[in-house]
């Protein structure tokens, strides 16, 4: 046998070993075929999933569970398009990520050959970058700074097309540098005026809100967070995307903030004289009516995106920098204070904090032999696995009460689609996680609805041997719609029922090369819940059959204001 | 309100298509766009006149997208502006004397002539494109073509400068 040419293929291999890639998610098909040759002889392993989207979302699961850069790989038209959408869901969540897309050959492209499509024109809108490789010898560097636009600054996804022809054309490997990114400097350390400028205001104020984004668990900095926090002795409020950033049961935790988070976060915000926004982007699922926000409140506005300080609100201290990195100039400004004067007691604040608590708790009820909450089935998981997990989450009310419902204790340990409300969501970013992190729980809180969008990649997970755990809750329909359709439409319900019966979960689960379980009632939760712990060489569904019409509270119905919290259905 | 923005970019395929994506994605309007390369191999220059009522988040924006390496607003007080326009005139034989004296007043150039038209050259500031078009309008304007507004900073006292505003 003649010994074969070192392509474009082998080159691509080589700059994802380069990179340190353990792992990829991805389908073949006809352009990128050459490419899944050098794949039989490179260390990485490739999960190969049902459907490209799984694919995606398996790679942010992998991302967000590590902090590192999650690969997708896929094929030409059909394979690049549906990849758009986890594209747009890493794009709104600032997560790592390369997609690889195969590509006709350049020859073709233009003249709507067999599966083609404009993939980096579509991806345009959806990436933070795109590349099309036209020559072989450029993928060295175009992999390197991909992998490197991704992971550095504003972490986001990176596309990169590639023509067969190129994925075919001998070439060479060399080193490569980042000298191809003059327009590319990400500031990092936030400017010292600033820096001290913030800490007079936080020092001053006298109902401060530290209100933490996802950028702190992208940024790493829940321990600087954490500290910081005492230090200036202020009350935390974490967003969807940041949720175990700072520990749910530390003392100055208040939770979620938002159109569903708990009436201390949401009110601490309203009343607050200054909000320090750390890794956060006033979020309208945070702020309500943007004019009715935090109306009290000067803000300090830290983030590594200067496109988001002032997008929609004024900061009048604005910090350019990596989260961790400014809190820890943060940390050192104030502490070097303390010398001369102790932080601010604010009893005050932290008494009106804690009567908030008392007075506006969250709260559902759970009757003996009603319909199982999914609040409480969450709360029993927790209780059995003492919290230690990785909970995955799909969109909808599930979402929100997992958010709510389970303490967090540490970053990474939450993944879920936020600014682009992903359903379908759960189940392939769980199949990621536990690929990551195989030695943790990774356990899926998913709806009907979402669980049907994606459960094919069950399938993949079987195969794979990835066992996840997966409870679907299953009220019959698209929970959060119909809230909104009993609340806002007169109860004129329009296509948000599923039915119940459909499809069989624990046999579709089965059929699936799964473990499937069903529980219908409250007091076999804790039995069914250690039998789905008890499986560990298969994934394991668990249907719960819950309170079809349980609404999700507390809420801020949309473009209201965050001043009015509506705790129950009693309250509109 | 009009504000000129002057981007310098990598001279790559898709660099325009990302600029003006990032302007209908975002919402905001181009009034007019000229590009081309600069005098640094690999960087092309974009004048972009936009329509905005500020202009802090279009910067920053911009400067989001990988390949722009520089962006540069430049106020209309120091603000070397120039535009090339092309206008077909209305004209017969009877008539051309009138519109060569105009044209002359103008520093514009005739680039083509029929029986029944002309076509002149004009460039310069848009104030000076404007009052020339004034003037030649009455003959009647068959087809008109702008290339787009190219600018660059100032760097002399304005009122000292020998052209003063004409270019």
């Amino acid at each position: 046998m003649t010994q074969q040419p070192f392509t474009g293929s082998n080159s691509l291999f080589r700059s994802l070993e380069h990179e340190g890639v353990e792992q990829i998610f991805g389908i073949p098909g006809g352009a990128i075929l050459p490419a899944y040759d050098p794949l039989l002889d490179s260390p990485i392993r490739h999960i190969l999933a049902r459907h490209e989207q799984g694919a995606g979302h398996m790679a942010e699961g992998y991302a967000m569970a590590t902090g590192r850069v999650g690969v997708a790989m896929a094929t030409s038209g059909p394979g690049a398009t549906n990849l758009i959408t986890p594209l747009q869901n890493a794009k709104m969540d600032s997560t790592p990520l390369v997609a690889i897309t195969g590509q006709v050959g350049t020859a073709a492209i233009g003249s709507d050959a067999f599966q083609e499509a404009y993939t980096t024109g579509l991806a345009m809108h959806c990436t933070k970058h795109s590349y099309l490789v036209t020559d072989a010898d450029e993928l060295p560097a175009v992999i390197h700074e991909a992998f490197h636009l991704a992971s550095t600054g504003r972490p986001g996804p990176v596309l990169v097309d590639i023509p067969k022809n190129v994925l075919n054309q001998p070439t060479q490997w060399s080193e490569p540098t980042l000298a191809g990114l003059p327009g590319y400097k990400p500031t990092k350390e936030g400017h010292p005026k600033q820096i001290r400028a913030a800490i007079e205001l936080i020092e001053s104020a006298e109902r401060p809100v530290l209100y933490v984004g996802g950028g702190v668990i992208n940024a790493g900095a829940s321990a600087e967070l954490a500290e910081f926090a005492v230090a200036v002795n202020a009350p935390v409020v974490t967003t969807l995307m940041a949720r175990g950033a700072f520990p749910d049961n530390h003392p100055l935790a208040l939770g979620m903030p938002g159109m569903h988070g708990t009436y201390p976060a949401t009110t601490a915000i309203q009343n607050a004289d200054l909000l320090v926004s750390l890794g956060a982007r006033f979020d309208d699922r945070v702020t309500g009516r943007v004019d009715a926000f935090a109306p009290h409140a000067k803000v300090i506005h830290v983030d590594v995106d200067p496109a988001e300080i002032g997008k929609v609100r004024n900061a009048e201290v604005p910090i350019v920098g990596d989260a961790r990195l400014v809190l820890r100039a943060l940390i050192d400004r104030v502490l070097s204070l303390r010398d001369a004067s102790d932080a601010p007691r604010r009893q005050k604040w932290f008494d009106q904090l804690d009567s908030w608590k008392t007075t506006h708790p969250l709260s559902y009820d759970q009757e003996p032999d009603g319909p199982i909450k999914t609040q409480h089935f969450i709360e029993r998981l927790h209780t059995i696995t003492n919290g230690e997990a990785v909970i995955v989450a799909g969109v909808g009310q599930h979402q929100m009460w997992a958010s709510q419902f389970w303490g967090f204790s540490r970053p990474r340990s939450w993944i879920n689609s936020g600014g682009l409300g992903t359903m379908g969501f759960a189940v392939p970013a769980a199949i990621g996680a536990k690929t990551a992190r195989p030695d943790d729980l990774v356990y899926a809180l998913d709806g009907d609805g979402c669980f049907q969008m994606t459960f094919q990649e069950l399938i993949t997970a079987s195969t794979e041997g990835i066992p996840i755990k997966v409870a679907v809750f299953n009220n019959g329909g698209y929970g959060m719609v119909k809230q909104w359709q009993n609340l806002f439409y007169d109860g004129r319900l329009s296509a948000t029922d599923l039915g119940t019966t459909k499809p069989d979960y624990p046999a579709l689960a089965e059929a699936m090369g799964c473990v499937g379980l069903r529980v219908t009632h409250a007091d076999q939760i804790d039995v069914t819940i250690e039998k789905s712990l008890s499986v560990n060489d298969r994934p394991v569904v668990v249907e719960v059959v819950t309170d079809r019409d349980e609404m999700c509270f507390p809420m801020v119905p949309a473009g209201g204001s965050n001043d009015d919290v509506v705790m129950g259905p009693e309250d509109l | 309100m009009q504000h000129t923005l002057s981007v310098t970019v990598e001279d790559k395929p898709g660099v325009l298509a990302r600029v003006s994506a990032m302007f209908s994605n975002r919402g905001f309007n181009i009034h007019s766009l000229a590009v081309g390369p600069t005098n640094v191999e690999g960087r092309s220059r974009i004048t972009l006149v936009v329509d905005a009522p500020e202009l802090e988040q279009l910067k920053k924006q911009l400067h989001k997208l990988v390949n722009v390496i520089r962006v540069q607003e430049l106020e209309p007080s120091d603000t070397l502006e120039t535009e090339v326009m092309i206008v077909r005139v209305s004209c017969d034989p009877a008539s051309r004397g009138e519109v060569t004296d105009t044209a002359a007043l103008f520093a514009a150039r005739m680039i083509d002539l029929s029986p029944r038209s002309m076509t002149l050259e004009v460039s310069g500031t848009p104030e000076h494109l404007a009052s020339f078009l004034e003037h030649v309008r009455p003959y009647g304007i068959i087809e008109l073509v702008k290339s787009g507004r190219v600018a660059m900073k100032r760097l002399s006292d304005a009122s000292a400068s020998p052209i003063g505003g004409r270019a």
